[in-house]
């Protein structure tokens, strides 16, 4: 089963770190997408910038806002695919994230949702 | 002679395949009993989880190359061990747990492949039936670590979300680790009651999936199956006559599984059940195990329970029952476990060996007592025997009690019908 793992986080926090934390992060990052590779747990994953633009439609017409769908301090900023036997098996690789490590200090967080198989209501 | 028409290179894809189908296989076979020893020699349940998916991983890239190893079992092992180990060197620079697990791991030795390999399930259903951890945590952690069962299939079975139960794993897992429960089998002073929060475990399991007559039930009777699975592998690590009574009470009670309900759901009671849909095979191993269990003489109340369900499911009819055995079995069961539920199956094969008011009295003593006061089952016993001396006022006012206290849609239906029966 596929499953979505939406890390979220906090920009302003983020923009606090130095150079040299920023590159520890970065460099912790590149280990764990090189694991994850090997895994075989792999399907995809994508860092995000944090510039966000909705659309909805309001009244019968589409409008254009810049900002989340949904305000919070937190903001989506990388998501993960994995393909893993069961929910429990999603819980465990996803832990192996470094968001769900470093949440304290900067935020990070990470919600798992499991891809429908087609359509559901 | 002709040239041969496949081209050599499909013999080397036929091979491909055939490691490819072994792989397959030896995950059905093997996975479990690879994750326990993992689990041991790594000493912690998701290391191990994350070194069982790599060695089969390992195994899908190499076996199709190299061939499949002498002894796959032994191979999964010793290569989600050192891939296990790899990943803690990588990761003992910013992760404390690693840092602890990756000296654990490389003080314990190597177990070759040629070795025979310890047979570790019994550490893992110790383990995950450990008294510390919650109840339903328990059952939960053992059908999905020592059966397989994913936490998607496990929560459709106990009508919960995903995420709830996942958590549930997921807390025990982190008691298991925090507390540094022991993998070990107990010792045999503490076996008895260890053992019991073991049978307590495969018992729920198999009631949850028994008792399963609406909604998603299919899912929920495999439950049971999966319940039964577990007794045989507990028989045959850990003989021990409880165990064995557990698996022949399970036998005995699904051998009646297809006789039990109408095509529509209703309840149809065992002396007008078709004995001709029992499971005969299922009888004859439930009852042999219940010989044995007994012959031991340190036999307990799930033996008993099986001894009671073997004299009902041995009998060629309702009328043939030897209710002088059944009344017998109640005595010494009572014994062993001492509750009004167990007082009043008693009261009810008394019923059958003496007549409807030799029941009568002890139920109406039980009541008395207000110890099954709410229990719709007591009320409904008491409702047919009452029925049977012809005291239809006394029964119809026990059959209200009863339907009033029931919550089964077929149990409902059930006592509705035996209303409707007495105003005509």
């Amino acid at each position: 089963m596929k499953y979505l793992c939406l890390a979220y986080g906090d920009r302003a926090k983020m923009s606090k770190l130095s150079k040299s934390e920023f590159e520890a992060l970065v460099a912790r990052c590149k280990v764990h997408d090189a694991e994850l590779q090997k895994s075989g747990h792999y399907v995809s994953a994508q860092s995000l910038e944090w510039d966000v633009t909705t659309i909805r439609a309001r009244d019968g017409k589409t409008v254009v806002t810049d900002g989340p769908f949904v305000e919070t301090r937190e903001t989506v900023g990388g998501l993960v695919v994995i393909e893993a036997r069961d929910l429990n098996e999603a819980i465990r690789i996803a832990s192996l994230h470094p968001a769900a490590h470093l949440g304290e200090q900067l935020g990070w967080g990470i919600e798992i949702r499991p891809i429908a198989d087609g359509c559901h209501q | 002679m002709r040239e041969p028409l496949e081209p050599a290179v499909d013999a080397s894809q036929d091979t491909a395949q055939l490691a490819r189908a072994a792989v397959e296989a030896a995950w059905r076979a093997d996975s479990r009993r690879v994750l326990a020893t993992l689990i041991r020699l790594l000493g912690d349940f998701d290391l191990a989880e994350e070194a069982l998916g790599e060695a089969f991983a390992t195994a899908l890239e190499s076996w199709p190359r190299e061939g499949v190893p002498r002894n796959p079992r032994a191979w999964l092992v010793s290569t989600g061990r050192f891939r296990a180990l790899d990943t803690l060197r990588r990761r003992r620079h910013f992760d404390a747990l690693a840092a602890r697990l990756v000296e654990r791991v490389e003080a314990e030795p190597d177990e070759h492949e040629d070795v025979e390999l310890a047979d570790d399930r019994l550490r893992l259903i110790f383990t995950c039936c450990h008294p510390a951890l919650a109840p339903e945590a328990r059952v939960a952690l053992t059908l999905r670590e020592v059966c397989g069962l994913t936490t998607e299939e496990l929560a459709r079975s106990f009508l919960s979300s995903a995420p709830t139960v996942a958590q549930r794993i997921v807390r025990a897992k982190a008691h298991i680790r925090e507390a540094r429960l022991p993998y070990r089998v107990p010792s045999r002073a503490e076996l008895p009651a260890r053992l019991d929060a073991v049978l307590q475990v495969i018992y729920l399991a198999f009631n949850e999936g028994y008792s399963a007559s609406t909604g998603a039930s299919l899912t929920r009777a495999a439950l049971s199956g999966e319940a039964i699975r577990l007794g045989r592998l507990l028989v045959e690590l850990l003989p021990e006559p409880e165990a064995q009574g557990l698996l022949a009470l399970m036998l005995l009670h699904d051998a009646r599984r297809a006789a039990r309900a109408t095509p529509e759901g209703d309840l149809i009671l065992i002396e007008d059940q078709d004995r001709s849909l029992w499971n005969a095979a299922q009888i004859a191993e439930g009852g042999a195990l219940v010989e044995r269990a007994i012959a031991t003489r340190r036999f307990g109340a799930y033996t008993l329970q099986a001894a009671i369900a073997a004299v009902h499911a041995e009998a060629p009819s309702a009328a043939a029952t030897d209710w002088e055995e059944l009344v017998a079995l109640y005595d010494l069961l009572l014994r062993a476990l001492p509750t009004p539920v167990v007082e009043l199956n008693r009261a009810m094969a008394l019923a059958m060996r003496d007549g409807p008011a030799a029941g009568l009295a002890p139920i109406d003593a039980l009541l008395a007592r207000g110890e099954l006061r709410d229990y719709h089952l007591a009320h409904a016993a008491r409702a047919d025997l009452c029925r049977r001396l012809g005291r239809a006022t006394e029964a119809r006012a026990s059959y209200e009690r009863a339907l009033g206290l029931a919550r089964q849609e077929p149990e409902r239906r059930f006592l509705e019908r035996r209303l409707r029966e007495l105003s005509n």
